[in-house]
């Protein structure tokens, strides 16, 4: 009887790989712990092991594949002993996924820079590329290094592994070991180091592989980057970069699950940015290494891998502090940030089918919050909801919502309400994880009840 | 006035070589007591008195409320900050401490009016009264602060050596802290990096033998501070902190060991606070006798005055310093008095740099 090879996950947000290489061919024999084939993530290059013994009968998935879903039959062996026994447990995984991310035994280091997919043109002219928001955020940092010889990026394996989430690829190729500097696993101390270099004159940008490690050192980010320009009486900057992965990956429990943006967005001091798209994650983070005042920018990991169109060219670069209306419409307000936005979006096309005209924002920056662009959009629609990955209490959706009350008073027709996660520690278990977090159909409730449907 | 030269109870005798005996590595050399000259030892002394008589003043600025909040005043502890930063290149070297700022800034030559005018609160004040006793700055001077929370200056001054090193501008940076600091988790992973990366910089432990009210002995496993950098492979030296000859010739061979590339270097500065760790602290866990001991025997500004009179030095000529420096303090603490508080429209200044 054959055993089934299935694609494997081989990070916690794997959804589909590229099948790169067979390492062996149909008729081979194979035993557990052979080398069957390479994977590509789109993060790093996986080795896959065999766990039967066997000959590799039929080869269903040919190398060079690109999308191959996890969970798709690559491959069939036969079992030697099929006759003496019945046949064990499909092929598995060989590299578990760990809580870390990408646990990967082999990096591939060459990867060729965000190629240009397609370069359609803008309405206003300017060309556009397809880009992964990975590549963009490692396109802003390599164009502002080129820039400014001053801007620097340090953190835990964003040299030589070439970045945890591959967010640094290509950085220390071009740049060397003096620009690029990987730092042991030392929270405090590096953002300590960062923030003191910063203050000496230069322009750090501080990898945290996660945001949930840099409560570690949230003690250099509020008390010496973010009040040293006020205690000093305007004497003394700290124009650094703290950025990262934020709010919930996938299936990683409750410690490495958290959006910090309402922590960070409630110290006065900060800028903090929190993207959705390529282009915007592009150009905000241009102009937050730019920006002489600290920065927290946070990204989100589930977002890394997908493509965005951003202007092509290196002179991408967006204001700080301003909303976008993603999507106009007049009967509802989506306010929302982050990987909120594109479940809002998902919301707004589920509503527009049962005739509901939502309009969504994204506020891109978290602080400080475009109040302006929230409330013009209410004296619009008259009805708000903030859509939010985070826990409900003290979030942002409260700010949004006490200054709706505040200054959008007379303009609401309903309370604004806040669409979030459960007020729990993130589960593992899938269902339970599920259940927890935010999702269009959700938002797309929360707009009913707004408007009393 | 006494001239009895200073005998060192408190500090005991650097000891590069007994740490030698058990790490075959390089080491930077025994230091000796500076050999200073009769202006240089004239301007030691100057420089301690003007730190000492500030000192007095804020403690009775503090009793007449017209500074508030916490104050930590350096008297006693002079001679670590004349001894250590007469020798570096101002503009050139950075500086950054703890809380316990004041005489560091004034060892760095920074306008006591400045200084005092913040402690006061007011809006010509160092920081425009925004800062306070605890945090204060002057990028001109490349002092860095002035910082509050116990420790942090030790990354935060690994990474202004990174930057004399990413620059390559050829400075040096020297990082304060005190003995209850060096028990804090980030001391050492800034210790691990410096040394990691040859950082230029030179940790300062000024062991002032009491973090608040806790004795070096009831808080630290390894009481000899200057050990502390040993797994990390950063040399230690501990040196007398009373006597500012002797700070001087440890801030050479520091100096020496780090602009030639070595990376870091630890200095432990057995030393003495007279007054409380802050202005409230009545000081009840040491005797009295104890702190007079020291002053009696140890007195860094003593100390100096025995020298001087080694070097022919006479009484009058002293006295005439005493003056000029009562002069310097007493405007200092007029001017503080007079300068007019922030003004409201200040409050939401400086929170920012750039507008958005």
């Amino acid at each position: 009887m054959a055993i089934e090879l299935k694609m494997p996950a081989l990070s916690p947000t794997m959804e589909e790989g590229t099948l790169a290489r067979w390492l062996v061919k149909e008729g081979d024999s194979v035993k557990s712990g052979d080398i069957l084939a390479e994977i590509e993530t789109d993060k790093a290059t996986m080795e896959f092991e065999a766990v039967d013994e066997g000959v590799i009968t039929s080869i269903s998935v040919p190398e060079g594949t690109d999308g191959v879903k996890v969970g798709t039959v690559i491959a069939l062996i036969s079992s030697d002993d099929e006759a003496a026994a019945p046949a064990p447990a499909p092929a598995k995984t060989t590299p578990a996924p760990s809580v870390e991310p990408t646990p990967a035994p082999e990096v591939v280091v060459a990867v060729a820079p965000a190629a240009p997919k397609a370069t359609p043109v803008t309405a206003d002219g300017a060309a556009m590329q397809s880009v992964t928001l990975r590549e963009a955020l490692r396109d802003a940092m390599a164009e502002e290094m080129r820039r400014d010889d001053r801007v620097f990026v340090m953190g835990e394996e964003v040299a030589e592994y070439q970045g945890a989430y591959k967010v640094t690829q290509g950085l220390l190729d071009e740049f060397g070991a003096r620009r690029v500097i990987d730092t042991p696993i030392t929270e405090y101390g590096f953002a300590g180091i960062g923030t003191g270099a910063a203050m000496g004159g230069l322009r750090p940008v501080i990898e945290f592989m996660t945001f949930n490690f840099a409560m570690q050192a949230i003690d250099h980010i509020i008390n010496s980057a973010a009040k040293t320009n006020y205690m000093s009486g305007g004497q003394m900057r700290c124009p650094i970069v703290f950025r990262g992965p934020n709010g919930a990956a996938a299936r990683v429990g409750a410690q490495h699950s958290q959006n910090y943006a309402p922590w960070y967005a409630s110290v006065p001091g900060l800028i903090v940015i929190a993207p959705y798209d390529a282009a915007d994650a592009k150009g905000l983070l241009k102009a937050a290494i730019r920006c002489e005042d600290p920065v927290v920018f946070l990204e989100n990991e589930l977002l890394y891998g997908r493509t965005f169109e951003v202007p092509a060219g290196d002179d991408h670069v967006l204001p700080i502090g301003k909303a976008r209306v993603v999507r106009e419409g007049t009967d509802v307000t989506i306010v929302s940030y982050s990987i909120g936005v594109g479940l809002s979006l998902d919301a707004a096309d589920t509503l527009a089918a049962e005739g509901i005209s939502a309009e969504v924002i994204d506020l891109r920056t978290i602080r400080p919050l475009d109040t302006q662009t929230v409330l013009a959009s209410l004296a619009k629609t008259n009805r708000l909801v903030v859509a939010e990955e985070g826990w409900p209490v003290c979030s942002v959706g409260s700010e949004i919502l006490a200054v709706c009350m505040e200054q959008g008073f007379d303009d609401l027709d309903a309370p604004v309400l806040r669409i979030t996660n459960e007020d729990v520690p993130m589960p593992y278990a899938a269902n339970l994880e599920k259940a927890t977090l935010i999702n269009a159909d959700k938002i797309a409730a929360g707009v009913r009840k707004t408007l009393g449907l | 006035m006494a001239t009895t030269p200073a005998k060192k109870s408190v500090s005991k005798k650097a000891s590069v070589s007994e740490d030698a005996a058990r790490a075959n590595r390089e080491r930077p050399s025994e230091p000796k007591p500076y050999k200073a000259t009769k202006e240089e030892l004239l301007k030691f002394y100057s420089d301690m008195l003007l730190i000492r008589r500030f000192e007095e003043k804020a403690g009775q600025l503090y009793g007449l409320g017209l500074i508030g909040g916490f104050c930590h005043l350096y008297i006693g502890q002079e001679a670590v900050a004349i001894g250590l930063q007469s020798a570096l290149t101002p503009g050139k070297d950075s500086v950054i401490t703890g809380y316990r700022d004041h005489g560091h800034m004034l060892a760095y030559g920074i306008d006591p009016n400045l200084i005092m005018a913040e402690l006061t609160g007011r809006a010509a004040g160092i920081s425009q009264g925004k800062g306070g006793s605890m945090h204060m700055f002057s990028t001109e001077h490349k002092f860095y602060g002035g910082h509050g929370i116990v420790g942090a200056q030790v990354s935060l001054g690994a990474g202004l050596a990174f930057g004399h090193k990413y620059s390559n501008d050829g400075g040096v940076c020297l990082a304060y802290f005190g003995d209850g600091a060096s028990n804090q988790g980030q001391v050492y992973e800034s210790f691990n990096m410096a040394e990691l990366w040859k950082l230029p910089i030179i940790f300062v432990i000024e062991n002032n033998q009491y973090a608040m009210g806790t004795s070096v002995n009831r808080a630290s496993s390894e009481d000899q501070l200057y050990r502390r950098g040993e797994s990390f492979r950063i040399p230690g030296i501990q040196v007398d902190g009373m006597d500012v000859l002797a700070v001087r010739g440890a801030a050479e061979v520091a100096l020496d060991w780090v602009r030639s590339g070595k990376g870091p270097v630890l200095l432990e500065m057995k030393t003495y606070r007279y007054r409380g760790h802050s202005m409230s602290d009545p000081a009840k866990y040491r005797s009295r006798d104890e702190v007079q001991s020291v002053r009696d025997n140890s007195d860094p500004i003593e100390g100096c005055k025995a020298y001087l009179a080694d070097l022919g030095v006479d009484d009058d000529e002293l006295k005439a310093i005493e003056k000029e420096i009562r002069k310097i303090v007493n405007e200092s603490a007029d001017f503080a008095e007079a300068s007019p508080e922030p003004d409201l429209s200040e409050l939401y200044t400086d929170v920012l740099v750039e507008q958005y």
